[in-house]
């Protein structure tokens, strides 16, 4: 799933300075998956938010609605008759939800409420870790399942480094050393001779670094 | 080992079969020339070439093709380092054909220390090739005259191609497959991460000459004198891929007040002494970083001067 | 018992504090409350297993969250006891109870505060 984290409340709290009412619009997709952007996250921060602004004197007006996704226009078409009635509306979605949003109600400010940060999923409730990188060019095969792109810190091809130590990145001993893992998966199904052939210099084209993507499905395009 | 000479000194001594000497100095941070010609100034004559470090640990100093352009000027062979960390293949190719432009003939391929440990943690992560392809890319514009897509090179480079090995990192039983690897990828010449540990690199050295490693590359030993029993105690615990056995903190720390450096020095000479007799070692990289006035002394002791002029 | 603690206490009884939910301690305090806090079993003894270790983990980021928007964390607080010491639930009445009264009234009462 997309993983992110809460912006922290003073930063959102700056966004809607000049608001005195305003909708929170949450998201059942990813972000609910990884309870930073579900309906109950939308609820804390909406209760937040209004704590603070009646500290402040200047009580601020909070709506919540949580919707399916909001990266479909189906979805965001929903919420055509309420966008209209607020000062901003914040997005708890990834960084695909704001954007959809604001493309939808062009009229209607939209604030991220959330950093968007990696591809990941669940290590057990509560921590999830990055996996993908969205390479455009998935070769996680030629290393048994382990994808260096993502999770070497170097991103290297043709690992580890010098600066591998007792399975850690050297960026710090919260990382793990993919190409450690690697190695040692190899070593262990008697496959190091995969490792022999040097892995070509990558075509970052189909990464982000060829500009923007798109994906079409002939097949499915009306 | 491939017959189109660079001709560069390094390549001459080794080629020639002698025990190759070489040192190191990092750029200034900062354009003072004076600093920089005041250190090699040190190691002119004393060493067969110099490793010039590419803003090491991340910290930006003055790039490694300017500094080596300088040593050339002053009549001291530098080997030029290039990490992948900082630069694009675009970058790198065209950095390659400046420097041989500017009379460099050597070059180290190195992955670089992550930007997260350096002064400018916030910038952007380029890594588009790795250590092993930058190996291949130079040899393939040295040896095919191409670019890496295949375009010709308006006169191609020719240089003494290296790269860094560390016996040390994890995981140890793959290391010497690695540089069997990056061998393969067309190293003429290794140098070794500097060596604390000398049972583990033993171990290490008798298994790449049972691979035959020391026939098809030249392999240089690192060595970095201990000048405190802090700089042990760092390098053990806080620098990744670094072995410090206690036994050689227990020695330093035994030396007393005062006499710490020496016996760090007499630690690395009885070093050079064996390595100069270990099967598959052809010379020493002597990396005694911000010492580089100590290095004459250090070379006399370990009876590797005068050096060989070929 | 017939122990008394301060009347300006309201007790909500619920199952188990494992019910007790972020939102609803939020709630509390946006609704003018000066303090609230959770009383739950000894820790180790949650007839439901770690109801109250949830409940115990929620708090903490319920004062995380408040102090980051100027409250005081103290306003909020878990406690644990087990179901037959009434001692000490009145013990943590009137330990919250002072607590309380030296921070004085939520800010979100007085009309106009900073």
């Amino acid at each position: 799933m997309i993983v992110a984290d809460r912006k922290p409340i003073n930063e959102i709290l700056d966004m809607v300075k000049r608001c005195n009412k305003i909708l929170i619009v949450g998201c059942k997709g990813c972000v609910t998956v990884c309870n930073v952007g579900g309906s109950k996250e939308v609820g804390i921060l909406a209760s937040i938010l209004k704590i603070a602004r009646k500290k402040e004197g200047r009580p601020l007006e909070v709506d919540e609605k949580t919707i399916e996704r909001q990266c479909d226009p189906e979805y965001v078409e929903q919420l055509k008759d309420l966008v209209g009635q607020y000062d901003a509306v914040i997005s708890m979605a990834c960084g695909v939800g704001p954007q959809f949003l604001s493309e939808a109600y062009p009229e209607q400010r939209f604030f991220p409420a959330v950093n968007t940060t990696f591809f990941g999923g669940a290590l057990q409730h509560g921590i999830w870790a990055e996996r993908c990188a969205g390479c455009g060019t998935c070769v996680i095969h030629y290393y048994d399942g382990l994808c260096p792109v993502a999770r070497c810190s170097k991103s290297l091809l043709n690992g580890p480094c010098g600066g591998s130590a007792n399975g850690k990145c050297e960026i710090s001993k919260e990382v793990d050393c993919i190409w450690d893992m690697i190695v040692r998966k190899k070593m262990e199904q008697g496959r190091l001779d995969d490792l022999v052939e040097i892995k070509p210099a990558k075509d970052w084209r189909t990464a982000r670094d060829g500009g923007p993507r798109k994906s079409i499905r002939e097949e499915l395009v009306q | 080992m491939n017959d189109l000479k660079p001709g560069s000194n390094l390549e001459k001594i080794l080629r020639a079969g002698h025990f190759a000497f070489t040192g190191e100095c990092g750029p200034p941070k900062g354009a003072n020339v004076d600093h920089l010609k005041e250190k090699i100034s040190h190691l002119k004559g004393v060493v067969d070439a110099v490793n010039i470090t590419d803003n090491q640990t991340a910290v930006v100093r003055m790039s490694s093709w300017a500094a080596s352009a300088i040593l050339v000027e002053e009549g001291v062979e530098p080997n030029f380092q290039m990490v992948c960390r900082d630069r694009n293949r675009l970058a790198i190719q065209s950095d390659v054909l400046g420097v041989y432009a500017m009379g460099i003939r050597n070059m180290l391929c190195l992955s670089g220390d992550h930007q997260s440990f350096g002064n400018h943690p916030q910038a952007k992560n380029v890594y588009d090739i790795d250590s092993m392809q930058l190996i291949a890319l130079v040899r393939k514009m040295c040896d095919e005259g191409k670019f890496l897509n295949d375009e010709e090179i308006d006169v191609p480079p020719r240089l003494f191609i290296g790269a860094a090995s560390n016996p040390f990192a994890d995981p140890f039983e793959y290391r010497v497959y690695r540089l069997a690897a990056k061998i393969a990828a067309g190293a003429d010449f290794i140098q070794t991460q500097c060596i604390y540990n000398m049972d583990k690199f033993r171990e290490f050295m008798k298994k790449a000459v049972d691979m035959g490693l020391h026939e098809k590359c030249y392999i240089l030993a690192g060595v970095t004198p201990m000048k405190s029993v802090g700089m042990a105690q760092y390098m053990a615990k806080s620098v990744p891929g670094m072995d410090v056995p206690e036994s050689l903190i227990t020695r330093l720390r035994g030396a007393g007040k005062g006499k710490v450096a020496e016996e760090g020095i007499k630690f690395a000479i009885e070093q050079i002494e064996e390595f100069k007799e270990m099967e598959g070692i052809s010379g020493i990289h002597l990396m005694a970083i911000e010492w580089e006035h100590r290095v004459p002394e250090i070379a006399k002791r370990a009876g590797v001067l005068p050096r060989p002029t070929v | 018992m017939r122990l008394t603690y301060p009347s300006s206490i309201k007790v909500i009884q619920v199952p188990c504090t494992g019910r007790v939910d972020i939102v609803h301690l939020l709630k509390a305090i946006e609704d003018g409350a000066d303090g609230v806090y959770v009383a739950g079993c000894l820790e180790g003894e949650c007839h439901f297993i770690s109801g109250n270790l949830k409940a115990k983990k929620r708090v903490q980021y319920v004062k995380k969250v408040l102090e980051e928007v100027g409250m005081a964390p103290g306003r909020v607080e878990m406690f644990n006891l087990s179901a037959g010491e009434g001692n000490r639930f009145a013990e943590i009445a009137n330990e919250m109870f002072n607590r309380i009264k030296e921070l004085g009234p939520s800010p979100l009462r007085i009309k106009g505060a900073a």
